[in-house]
């Protein structure tokens, strides 16, 4: 079964129906037992680092999250799972689930012109092989709504980069876990194609 | 590089497609579901649906539309017309819809803007302002004034301060329509749109006015929009998406072209 994980952070039916989409069923759950006894496990969210971090804290999701982790099966981490799958957020300064080492920061420019949140599409380049991003194409793109990005420690576990005003890590992971600033779920059929990659993948890189 | 999005607005009454002219004249163009696959597929970055649906025991339609387009369009849904509370937009997050559209219910109450961006955060929170042109005077400085009613009823608000305000209580994104040119197919609002662009940080959509290529591409550059958005042009098959995208690109405005 894939589960995904529901800690009170959005919109989880859209990645529901782009799983179905992919002929992926998928349950949305926020039960740390049944976590533990999925096959595949999606790790979405958006909103605010500090109320996402106590949500999953409070339902005991963090250690679930850790062990199936650690067990080797795949789980996809998108938007606010990325970044809470650091180990600090800026965002209401917060100390997240460490599972990438490396941290969070918002987007901070001097000059006007640039809006905040990087809100829409924008190019994702991948910078190592991996098999989520199997075949991405140069020139592709993603959707993206977010106003702080990931700054991973280790340049192993970056996969991808986008570019707002200076390049960030838009793709991050390590062994069977892997996540994505972007949205898959609403960025088309390249998005899709994403999800299609996750549903078949063994969780090896 | 963050491209500019291409949005297009579907009106929907009774769950059918309507395209209004100045908010008066409105006639039935088709199905929602089917045309929003059609532009999906064809490549559009981003769908508005507006429910015009008069009588509040028909509005629940609007959510199986909603629940509809979005089992079948994988790019973000925007949904506004008659939201009134944060369990209005809770609702239609759950059928589907991405973003929620606040108009005249938070011009009448603002502190709904709050309220929504609390419960669904800023980013899914859209400020919809409707703008007419008036002379300039202390209560309207800048000479745009909020009215709501589709245009009927002038508020006395300054525009751009509406703008600034909205941001302030947590509007993660603006449309900027302008009711002088909605349906005149002569441009955009180019002034209007610059103007509020520059005052806040967040993302503007350009609204009303669209006739052809050339004000796209001025909304987007002169404008200072982050996204401009097409109703008629679209929906009567004068242009089609992809070819208004091409168009953009080749104007060097930078778009997503691969889809």
């Amino acid at each position: 079964m894939t589960i995904i994980i529901d800690y009170d952070a959005g919109n989880l039916r859209s990645v529901q129906r782009a799983c179905a989409e992919v002929d992926l069923p998928a349950a949305i759950c926020a039960d740390p037992d049944q976590l533990r006894h999925a096959q595949r496990v999606i790790f979405p969210g958006v909103g605010a680092a500090g109320s996402a971090m106590r949500s999953i804290v409070s339902r005991g999701l963090d250690e679930a999250l850790a062990e199936v982790i650690e067990s080797g099966i795949p789980v996809l981490g998108i938007c606010l799972g990325l970044q809470i799958s650091l180990d600090y957020s800026e965002e209401n300064d917060t100390r997240t689930l460490g599972l990438i080492p490396g941290k969070v920061q918002r987007f901070d420019f001097d000059h006007a012109e640039l809006k905040i949140p990087h809100m829409g599409w924008n190019e994702v380049r991948p910078v190592q092989a991996h098999p989520l991003l199997g075949d991405i194409e140069p020139g592709d793109e993603f959707y993206f709504v977010h106003s702080y990005f990931p700054v991973p420690a280790e340049r192993q576990t970056v996969f991808a980069v986008s570019d707002y005003e200076h390049e960030f890590a838009c793709a991050v992971g390590r062994d069977n876990y892997f996540a994505t600033q972007f949205h898959p779920e609403k960025s088309g059929r390249v998005g899709l194609r994403l999800l299609q990659n996750f549903a078949r993948w063994d969780g090896r890189c | 590089m963050l491209s500019k999005r291409l949005i297009a607005c579907l009106d929907v009454r009774d769950g059918k497609l309507a395209k209004s002219v100045k908010f008066v004249d409105t006639q039935d163009i088709g199905d929602p579901v089917e045309k929003a696959r059609e532009y999906y597929l064809d490549g559009l970055d981003e769908l508005v649906f507006y429910d015009i649906t008069a009588s509040s025991d028909k509005r629940n339609i609007m959510l199986d539309v909603v629940e509809a387009v979005a089992s079948e369009v994988f790019i973000p849904l925007s949904v506004g017309g008659g939201i009134r509370s944060v369990q209005d937009a809770t609702s239609l997050r759950l059928a589907g819809a991405e973003k929620i559209n606040l108009n005249s219910a938070a011009v009448l109450r603002p502190e709904l803007i709050s309220e929504c961006a609390d419960a669904i955060g800023n980013q899914n929170v859209v400020l919809s302002m409707d703008i007419l042109r008036v002379p300039a005077s202390v209560q309207i400085p800048s000479g745009y004034e909020i009215v709501i009613n589709g245009g009927r009823t002038p508020m006395g608000i300054d525009a751009l301060q509406w703008a600034i305000d909205g941001e302030r209580l947590g509007a993660g994104e603006l449309v900027v329509n302008s009711i002088d040119a909605d349906g005149t197919k002569a441009g955009y609002e180019l002034k209007l749109t610059a103007m509020i662009s520059s005052a806040v940080r967040i993302p503007v959509i350009a609204s009303g006015g669209a006739g052809k290529p050339e004000h796209l591409v001025d909304a987007l550059t002169v404008g200072k929009a982050d996204a401009a958005l097409v109703a008629s042009m679209v929906h009567f098959g004068e242009y089609k998406v992809s070819q208004l995208k091409q168009e953009l690109h080749n104007r060097h405005i930078k778009m997503r072209m691969s889809w």
